[in-house]
């Protein structure tokens, strides 16, 4: 009865603190700015007409299908949600460290706050891809049931990224440095500007085994497996698709429990020691 | 039987709303400039750590029961504000555990974490917030929050255009005004201005009659530590040296500051080695009348010669308070090492039936500024002596007695105040 109760009491607090802290974020996030949370969709609309001037105008990347603008807009709007989630999840406890050496509160919450802020966003720009993908008549298919699941995969996938990295730069600042390089690699990792078949145009047969590599990443799976169900089930290659039949499909799947797990684990390991090394 | 045995040892437990148990603390702090994979590398070659280890608190133990006003005393770096960090649960303990009933609220190194880029408003919410209060809470307490620390005017400005003050200020508010069992503050009582320090005074005063907030406090104000605390620990080089008696651990704390040499026992707090003996001696019984008067003999020793002089006190253990103190130089004894001694006699005919404590200090000048004196050696709790006055004729209550204050009506609008003659 105690400990349920006391539970009960933990989980209020924390969700208070939670409701605070992902409110003062995103009013200081476009503070001072004359368009202030315009900038929320007009950054990635802006970020979508410039790649997209470069990469289908002009380098001429394409699927052949009419769908791939859109399949590009929504690749970019998921990967500025785990680039921004992560970024700000791993600057969360360092740039917090005057409240924590005053005050004891739950500290997951502050990275907790952070995805949640990068959620936020996340929302926003769905739903301009959303309207978008209406104005261009895209064919909706059934297999949007399962976008809840894919979109529950990628917060978690963030969500331990951010803890895991949280954790490492209060010991190591060097991660933060570290992880905008790796960001940057995975960017290109992952099919997001260009599309997958490109590998096997560019690459030959060689190209067919980079391909369902590539897609043992969990962004590219996630990526591609969101890109399936809401835009273009029959020209996006999936990581189901590809390895089909093979247990391999399921390590994207894995790979993010095993990061949420080793992330939760660090994270509380190392957070009582947090207002010590700060 | 089995039943009542966890309800008694429930109530019991609920009596004490911080529990220091054993608790020990150490941090590792690097030895070498730079931190980073050079030095790291550089250090592993030659064998050496990098780091040392500093113990900073060792076997810390007490306890503050509900409605106590508790002091932590001592100098710079002795483990003060880790020791509230630690109770604080911001920092863990190295091995002990720490019990804490109730809601706690600190108030560490000036401040609660504000955000320069929110209002004081929203600074008070989400201060509140990481307090563990809703918005509704907060909401109860706001007014009182912005009137007391009389930021009115300023709460929609963003918290970088407050002055330094004002931040304090609004901070130390939020501390107070939340409604926490538990308050823990540190090194607060140099807040804002006059005005506002006298508003906080009142305050202390009056959270010290609530039976049912708690308050730890640190402090290098003896004054206050002497004025608010009904308990205190001091401590040095992480661990308790003088614990319980706030007037001991006060008058103690001055003699560290000193320049004087201790004589390092628990048993002989206020004693030096230029002093190693200080005692009162008693020629009048422990209870006496309020027409009696008490007279006892102040036996000192020394090992050097130098201008020695005695001051005495009397505390009113009852109420707390200090009934008299003579100044510093009241008494000059010889210049010479040896036994010497004052034999004095206390009036009591001013007061009603009390608990007194008489005490004796050494003084001597001050060879920076010999205008001053400094401290040398105090009567302890051991030393000092505890009398009584008791008399059916005279009342309990308040200090002073009917007959030595005879108040006279001069006026009244009721004829029945003006006295017959």
């Amino acid at each position: 009865m105690k400990t349920t109760r006391k539970t009960a009491d933990k989980l209020r607090y924390s969700r208070v603190i939670l409701k605070e802290l992902v409110k003062t974020d995103f009013q200081l996030r476009y503070q001072g700015s004359f368009l202030g949370v315009a900038w929320s969709v007009l950054k990635p609309l802006m970020l979508f007409c410039v790649m997209y001037v470069v990469f289908v105008r002009f380098l001429k990347f394409s699927d052949g299908t009419p769908t791939f603008p859109m399949v590009l807009l929504l690749g970019i709007g998921l990967w500025n949600f785990f680039s921004e989630a992560t970024t700000m999840g791993l600057n969360g406890i360092t740039g917090r460290g005057d409240v924590l050496r005053k005050v004891d509160f739950p500290k997951y919450i502050i990275v907790v706050s952070a995805t949640v802020g990068s959620l936020i966003s996340l929302a926003i720009n769905m739903g301009v891809v959303l309207v978008f993908c209406i104005f261009t008549h895209v064919q909706f298919t059934w297999n949007v049931l399962w976008l809840p699941l894919n979109f529950l995969q990628l917060y978690i996938l963030a969500l331990g990224m951010a803890l895991l990295l949280a954790t490492m730069n209060v010991f190591f600042r060097d991660i933060q440095h570290i992880w905008e390089v790796v960001m940057q690699a995975l960017f290109y990792a992952t099919p997001i500007i260009y599309p997958l078949s490109l590998v096997v145009t560019q690459l030959g047969p060689k190209g067919v085994i980079i391909q369902k590599l590539m897609l043992l990443n969990p962004t590219a799976q996630i990526i591609q497996d969101i890109r399936h169900n809401l835009i273009a089930p029959d020209t996006t290659p999936t990581v189901w698709t590809m390895w089909n039949g093979s247990p391999l499909q399921f390590i994207p799947l894995l790979l993010t429990l095993l990061i949420l797990w080793l992330g939760a684990y660090v994270f509380h390991k190392h957070s009582a020691k947090f207002a010590e090394v700060l | 039987m089995a039943e009542q045995l966890p309800m008694n040892s429930a109530n019991a437990g609920s009596d004490v709303v911080l529990k220091v148990d054993h608790v020990a603390k150490s941090f590792r702090l690097p030895t070498e400039q730079a931190s980073g994979l050079k030095q790291a590398i550089i250090n592993w070659t030659k064998g050496i750590k990098g780091y040392k280890t500093q113990q900073v608190l060792r076997d810390i133990n007490f306890e503050v029961h509900r409605g106590d006003f508790f002091g932590i005393v001592g100098r710079n770096g002795s483990g003060k504000s880790t020791l509230l960090k630690l109770i604080s649960k911001i920092y863990v303990p190295d091995s002990g555990s720490i019990t804490v009933n109730g809601k706690l609220v600190p108030f560490i190194e000036l401040g609660v974490g504000f955000n320069p880029e929110l209002t004081g408003r929203e600074n008070v919410y989400l201060n509140g917030a990481l307090l563990g209060f809703t918005h509704e809470e907060i909401d109860a307490m706001y007014d009182d929050i912005v009137e007391f620390a009389e930021l009115e005017d300023f709460m929609d400005q963003k918290l970088k255009n407050y002055s330094s003050g004002m931040q304090v200020r609004l901070a130390f508010s939020v501390a107070i005004k939340a409604q926490g069992d538990v308050l823990v503050l540190d090194e607060v009582l140099a807040v804002g201005d006059e005005a506002f320090q006298r508003k906080c005074d009142n305050f202390f005063t009056q959270i010290k009659k609530d039976p049912t907030k708690t308050v730890i406090l640190v402090t290098h104000d003896m004054g206050a530590v002497k004025k608010y605390c009904n308990k205190a620990i001091l401590i040095k080089d992480g661990e308790i040296i003088v614990s319980g008696d706030k007037e001991e651990v006060a008058n103690q704390y001055t003699l560290e500051n000193t320049k004087v040499n201790l004589v390092q026992s628990g048993e002989r707090q206020g004693l030096s080695e230029q002093v190693p003996y200080i005692k009162i001696i008693p020629h009048s019984p422990m209870i006496v009348t309020p027409e009696d008067s008490f007279e006892f003999t102040v036996e000192f020793e020394t090992t050097k010669v130098d201008d020695y002089y005695l001051s005495v006190s009397l505390t009113d253990t009852r109420h707390g308070v200090i009934v008299y103190e003579t100044s510093d130089r009241a008494y000059p004894m010889e210049s010479k090492s040896g036994k010497q001694s004052l034999t004095l006699r206390l009036p009591l005919n001013l007061f009603n039936n009390c608990d007194f404590r008489v005490r004796a200090a050494v003084h001597v000048p001050d060879p920076d500024n010999p205008e001053r004196t400094i401290m040398i050696a105090f009567t302890n709790d051991e030393n000092a002596y505890v009398f009584y006055t008791r008399d059916p004729q005279y009342g309990d209550g308040p200090l002073i007695n009917d007959v030595s204050f005879p108040i006279v009506t001069v006026t009244s609008s009721n004829a029945e105040n003006i006295d017959a003659d």
